[in-house]
């Protein structure tokens, strides 16, 4: 085991990647010369050079569409939207062309793309820098969407990501970039299908993902104060959602909350809620509890910032509004 | 008639090819309008009538190996291509034998054979795939020219700069071809554009850029000739802007309350298949014979599309979701 942090652990990722498939190389605003806005891609440059390691314009649309005209002429991008704020100014070629080559192209055109970004909250950057929205791309059929919450998950899944014939876009919380951890000397990839069972419990189900992972984790180490053994699924692949995993722990807990950093309101923990009612309701025994981000822009001042945004206090009390214990 | 980039082939058999491919689109597309009113078609209709000089002019001077990105007005790009007419017309019935599986219709013809990707339906959102399909080829070490199709229209969109900007600072091999026909849908240039002059805007990025008539044919192949080779030899971006018109609505649902009908019987002097056509005449390069044999045999392999595209099966509803993912193995007839 090493000592490392997400960030180092992302690098190593995409080191990893260029090293092992000439294909391979990552292009996006400041990840070369600069090291990356989060500093993950640093060092790269002086070991790649700009071929492989691509500083481009501030022009997310324009070099989006580079990595998905680039997959389709065989290359592997790895595509870095500094932060999902700025993803909006590439949605069209996202959702107009990666999500929709193949299909309009009767499985002819295949974008075989990965697009990487920061996203959420917490670093009291307002209203224009803090979205959420990964929720928002689940939504697309045609993509993939993934949320790495832990080291190994970190190193791991953007080579599975590479593997995959169609576009899979990578959401990194940016809270997590700092965290520190032990990862096995030889970890690799992993796989980006299945939800995981981050800590066993009996008496409810917490369905989480991303940065929110280690709140409701830490919620589930303070319910188990009060005796209450909660379960913690981190979904990792929030498209395709592991139904099994998701209900399989319901229907032994009965009970389930979900924590999502997005928006309330038409939100995946919305569509994770729905699939529960739709395939688990007779194994509930309460209503499903949600602890979303408030409906508000993300505000300035920190003491806005942290009630807008799921909490520990407010996941534990979610569980307990559900256990009846309130 | 894919003639050595360098020296226009002006030999008869050539400039008879030039005629037939633009006749083919424009007798190909009349049944498409007709097929529409009989609502054999669906959806939106684009037709390309009065540009055919323009994708008959540029598209033979590439080589089978280069890759062509278009807009949504692409028929004639994708017959000139060597897309099977009987696949294209297909593909406009929503049949499972057309060249994109009947899943893209009249705006999203794609071919893989031909290089041909697409039927960009998003004005402006081609240019971007143009321009990293020119980026793999260039790390692969390649020599492709990569050919983008774009009308006027798309020089409002921000993708239109960022595209020619990276192109042109990452020189790389893509030739833009504007097919300026005046109109986007219903607004005029010159009620969209404060600089009307296109090709001044792709020179502003230092890209090597030109105008030519899109009303003649050969013209647009000599211009065309430059530029494919300005791009094989130098590995960097190109803009032809192709000065068109379109005589027809934009679409099949436009009543054309945007232009004078005296404006567009000036242009309609200008046909590009008329003009070419009378020249030839005049320059005794053909006999009546010639057009009538070229008619005939267009007439045919329209016949032949029409009835392909009758014959054809439509997709069974079970596999509705097909092709949003890879599948590990397609069906035996792909």
């Amino acid at each position: 085991m090493i000592e490392t942090t997400y960030r180092e652990a992302v690098r190593e990722a995409i080191r990893d990647a260029i090293k092992r498939d000439t294909r391979v190389f990552l292009m996006g605003e400041d990840v070369g010369r600069y090291g990356g806005c989060y500093a993950v891609s640093k060092g790269l440059l002086t070991e790649f050079g700009p071929e492989r390691i691509r500083d481009t314009p501030l022009s997310e649309s324009g070099f989006t569409g580079a990595g998905i005209g680039a997959a389709m002429g065989g290359m592997r991008p790895i595509v870095e939207l500094m932060t999902v704020n700025f993803s909006l100014l590439a949605l069209d070629q996202i959702l107009n062309n990666a999500a929709t080559i193949r299909h309009m192209s009767g499985g002819q055109f295949g974008v075989p793309l990965v697009i990487r970004m920061a996203t959420g909250a917490g670093r009291q950057l307002a209203a224009q820098h803090s979205h959420s929205l990964e929720g928002w791309y689940a939504h697309i059929p045609g993509i993939k969407v993934l949320a790495p919450a832990t080291l190994e998950d970190a190193r791991g899944m953007l080579w599975t990501a590479l593997q995959d014939p169609d576009p899979v876009l990578i959401f990194e919380n940016v809270m997590l970039y700092n965290m520190m951890g032990k990862l096995a000397a030889d970890a690799g990839p992993v796989d980006i299908d299945k939800a995981a069972v981050r800590r066993p419990g009996r008496d409810i189900s917490l369905i989480t993902y991303g940065g929110s992972l280690w709140k409701t984790l830490e919620a589930a180490t303070a319910l188990a104060a009060d005796k209450i053994e909660a379960e913690v699924i981190d979904l990792r692949s929030l498209r395709p959602l592991d139904d099994a995993t998701i209900m399989a722990s319901v229907a032994k807990t009965r009970r389930a909350v979900i924590v999502d950093e997005g928006w309330r309101s038409s939100s995946l923990a919305a569509e994770i809620a729905t699939r529960i009612v739709e395939q688990a309701f007779w194994a509930l025994d309460a209503p499903i509890g949600r602890v979303c981000t408030e409906e508000v822009p993300i505000p300035y001042p920190a003491h806005l910032e942290y009630a807008a945004i799921p909490q520990v206090p407010k996941i534990a009390a979610a569980a307990k509004t559900a256990l009846g214990r309130a | 008639m894919t003639a050595p980039a360098d020296k226009l082939h002006l030999s008869r058999e050539h400039l008879l090819d030039l005629l037939k491919q633009m006749i083919r689109i424009r007798r190909f597309e009349d049944k498409c309008a007709e097929l529409y009113t009989q609502e054999k078609i669906r959806g939106f209709l684009h037709l390309y009538d009065g540009e055919e000089a323009v994708a008959v002019g540029v598209i033979p001077v590439l080589e089978k190996r280069d890759r062509i990105v278009a807009t949504y007005r692409e028929h004639g790009q994708a017959l000139v291509r060597g897309v099977p007419m009987t696949k294209i017309m297909a593909e406009m019935y929503g049949k499972q034998e057309g060249c994109s599986r009947g899943r893209g219709g009249s705006m999203h013809l794609f071919d893989q054979a031909t290089n041909f990707h697409g039927g960009n339906a998003i004005v402006g959102g081609g240019l971007p795939l143009a321009v990293g399909l020119a980026l793999a080829d260039r790390m692969q070490g390649g020599d492709l020219v990569i050919a983008c199709f774009l009308g006027e229209g798309a020089v409002a969109e921000g993708e239109f700069h960022e595209s020619l900007n990276l192109a042109a600072l990452w020189g790389l091999p893509v030739l833009f071809v504007c097919e300026n026909n005046l109109y986007a849908m219903g607004t005029a240039l010159a009620l969209s554009e404060s600089e009307t002059d296109i090709q001044r805007k792709a020179a502003c990025y230092r890209i090597v850029s030109e105008a030519v008539d899109g009303m003649d044919v050969v013209a647009v192949e000599a211009a065309a000739r430059r530029a494919v080779q300005a791009v094989r030899e130098s590995r960097k971006p190109y803009f032809l802007e192709c000065r068109t018109y379109r005589f027809r609505a934009h679409s099949m649902f436009d009543a054309q309350l945007y232009r004078d009908k005296a404006e567009v019987e000036t242009w309609r002097q200008k046909d590009p298949i008329v003009r070419f056509q009378e020249w030839l005449e005049a320059s005794h390069l053909i006999h009546a014979q010639d057009v009538l044999r070229i008619e005939a045999e267009i007439a045919s392999e329209i016949a032949g599309a029409v009835a392909f595209a009758e014959a054809g099966t439509w997709e069974p509803v079970e596999q509705l979701t097909r092709f949003t993912y890879a599948e590990s193995a397609l069906p035996a007839d792909r």
